[in-house]
């Protein structure tokens, strides 16, 4: 077994998602078949292969320091489920 | 004549000679919509109202001689892409009513170019999936035969051009998104080199692999529209300013002694029959075309499933956690206090296959395991890069299928997430190596369902593809067939 129902529920936290008794079960089973079929790339010796991490090479994508026009505070907020003055509004962080 | 079977390059012509107008296009794009919708779902959004004003525009353009290349012509966007004023759901119950503040830069360009953008077209949820069957909205229905899906995750984009309810379509590929649906639909698709297109407004996947591209009728369209769309943007660190060729001027070029290379790794076991016959067809027409077919080797294919369903994932986990009920229209509130709310709202706003890879990247990038899974999987991709990199020193296009069979039913495979996730695997190696590809329809099977050849080209290569493309199409006799609906 690569993943427990109970790492499941860990993930599940770090993901940010709720799941009930019964999502964890499916969960638990569909993603170790999944993580099982990756086994696969352990055939292969990769000591010494550098990751790719771009599909072409790029350098830093860097612009003049120039202020230019931007959304508005307005725009901004038009999506918001709640907002308060120039704010997006949240529920209570802290006691 | 119906003139909505018509492609960007017939229309325009009659636009041109004054023997249309677009708003009489327009008007037939969508008693067409009006007539096939119900059977197909093709969109999530019609944007009529917008449509008629750009079509009423484009028309005084072109009297006044101010036409663009895509003038007049009725072109759908895939609603993973942000139109200003526009509903941009990516198929998702999260972002159901988020409207976005700005054009993407694709959708920018399309207005400028003068195309009339019809409406936002069904995916798989965030672009998730290989048959639409994820959409919040309802599955899209592949118009060749209604009880089949019409591939995905840009399922509506190739259906809605499949059956005639706009011109040409606008897709997203991560993993074979542009491609497989248009195999599957019998029209189109193209996935530009990565760096290509500029993806600002592209409702971000996964970001190392994502790339637009354009669904079309034939290949000379997929030329025009990617004239319209290519090129450098300053809002995108990742497009390149690498010069955009005029795509157009490689249609109706000849291939003689070109080489084209026949991966022996796409032809295994499991390849539906029929598929398989298509695509020797295929290889028989370029020969025919004075191309040398020579077998070559590919050899960490057998890999790309795997790499992928860790790549994708991963960047998916990080590029979705933005959606926490705070900026983009939908929240649910929680019980209590904030960290409840936002996993109430991602719970009840995600679907199942999105929380699904959402848990598989944030389990492969979680502390003891990246080592294990994303940086091996990154490894393993450097070496198809290379085995790509290689092939290409010797051979100008590789020949490969679209996908090993012709499109599933509705429902079969979504028990199945394994299943599901095998049947993109002759699509995801151009993504993970950043090469364009380009799918063109290459037989029917004897139920009549469509069967579409790829070519692969190295880096920046576009123009190879429509070259090879184009040649093919206007050889192989199965250009420009339409489902009865």
């Amino acid at each position: 077994m690569k993943i427990s129902k109970e790492e499941v529920g860990h993930v599940a936290h770090l993901a940010r998602l709720n799941f009930s008794e019964e999502e964890k079960e499916t969960y638990t089973s569909q993603l170790n078949e999944i993580l099982m079929y990756m086994d696969i790339l352990n055939k292969i010796d990769t000591s010494d292969v550098a990751p790719m991490t771009h599909a072409i090479s790029l350098t830093n994508a860097l612009r003049d320091d120039v202020k230019r026009k931007s959304l508005g505070t307005d725009r901004a907020l038009a999506n918001a489920p709640e907002e308060a003055g120039d704010f997006f509004k949240v529920p209570r962080v802290i006691d | 004549m119906d003139i909505t079977r018509l492609t960007i390059h017939e229309l325009t012509e009659l636009l041109r000679e004054g023997a249309t107008t677009s708003i009489e296009i327009t008007e037939s794009v969508f008693k067409k919509i009006e007539a096939v919708e119900e059977r197909v779902n093709a969109y999530i959004t019609l944007t009529k109202d917008e449509a008629f004003k750009m079509a009423e525009k484009a028309d005084k353009d072109i009297r006044e001689g101010k036409a663009g290349a895509l003038s007049g012509i009725p072109v759908a966007v895939k609603d993973n892409m942000c139109m200003k004023g526009v509903k941009t759901t990516c198929g998702s119950h999260i972002l159901e009513n988020f409207i976005p503040p700005y054009d993407a830069t694709v959708v920018r360009k399309l207005k400028e170019a003068g195309a009339v953008i019809t409406g936002k077209t069904n995916l798989d949820e965030f672009a998730m999936g290989s048959s639409t069957e994820t959409s919040y909205f309802g599955v899209t229905r592949n118009p060749w035969d209604l009880e089949r899906v019409p591939g995905g995750s840009s399922g509506g984009s190739a259906a809605a051009v499949a059956s005639d309810e706009c011109i040409a379509a606008l897709g997203s590929d991560t993993g074979g998104s542009i491609r497989q649906p248009a195999a599957h639909c019998g029209v189109v698709g193209m996935k530009p080199t990565y760096g290509r297109i500029s993806r600002y407004g592209l409702v971000a996947f996964a970001s190392s692999l994502d790339q637009i591209g354009p669904i079309t009728k034939d290949v000379e369209d997929c030329a025009i529209m990617m004239n319209g769309i290519a090129g450098y943007d300053a809002n995108e660190s990742t497009s390149v300013p690498e010069k955009v060729s005029d795509y157009r001027a490689f249609v109706s070029r000849d291939i003689e002694g070109w080489t084209v290379g026949i991966p022996k790794e796409y032809f295994i076991e499991g390849i539906d029959p029929e598929v398989l016959s298509s695509v020797n067809n295929a290889i028989k027409t370029m020969e025919a075309l004075g191309a040398e077919c020579r077998e070559i080797s590919l050899p960490h294919t057998e890999y790309c499933v795997a790499i992928y369903y860790i790549i994708a994932p991963s960047e998916a986990s990080s590029n979705l956690a933005r959606y926490d009920g705070v900026r983009y229209g939908f929240r649910q509130k929680g019980e209590e206090d904030l960290l409840d709310m936002y996993k109430t709202t991602r719970s009840s706003g995600f679907g199942a296959e999105v929380k699904r890879r959402i848990m598989i990247g944030t389990y492969a990038l979680s502390s003891g395991y990246y080592d294990a899974y994303y940086k091996k999987a990154s490894q393993v991709r450097m070496l198809l890069r290379n085995d790509f990199d290689e092939a290409f020193r010797t051979c100008d296009i590789i020949l490969t299928p679209t996908t090993p069979t012709p499109a599933f039913t509705i429902g079969e495979k979504m028990d199945d997430p394994l299943q599901m996730y095998l049947s993109d695997i002759f699509t995801l190696s151009t993504n993970l190596a950043g090469v364009p590809g380009i799918v063109v329809p290459c037989g029917y099977t004897e139920g009549g369902l469509p069967i579409a050849v790829q070519f692969m080209a190295s880096h920046f290569e576009e123009g190879k593809l429509i070259q090879a493309a184009s040649a093919f199409e206007k050889n192989a006799g199965f250009a420009r067939r339409r489902p009865e609906l």
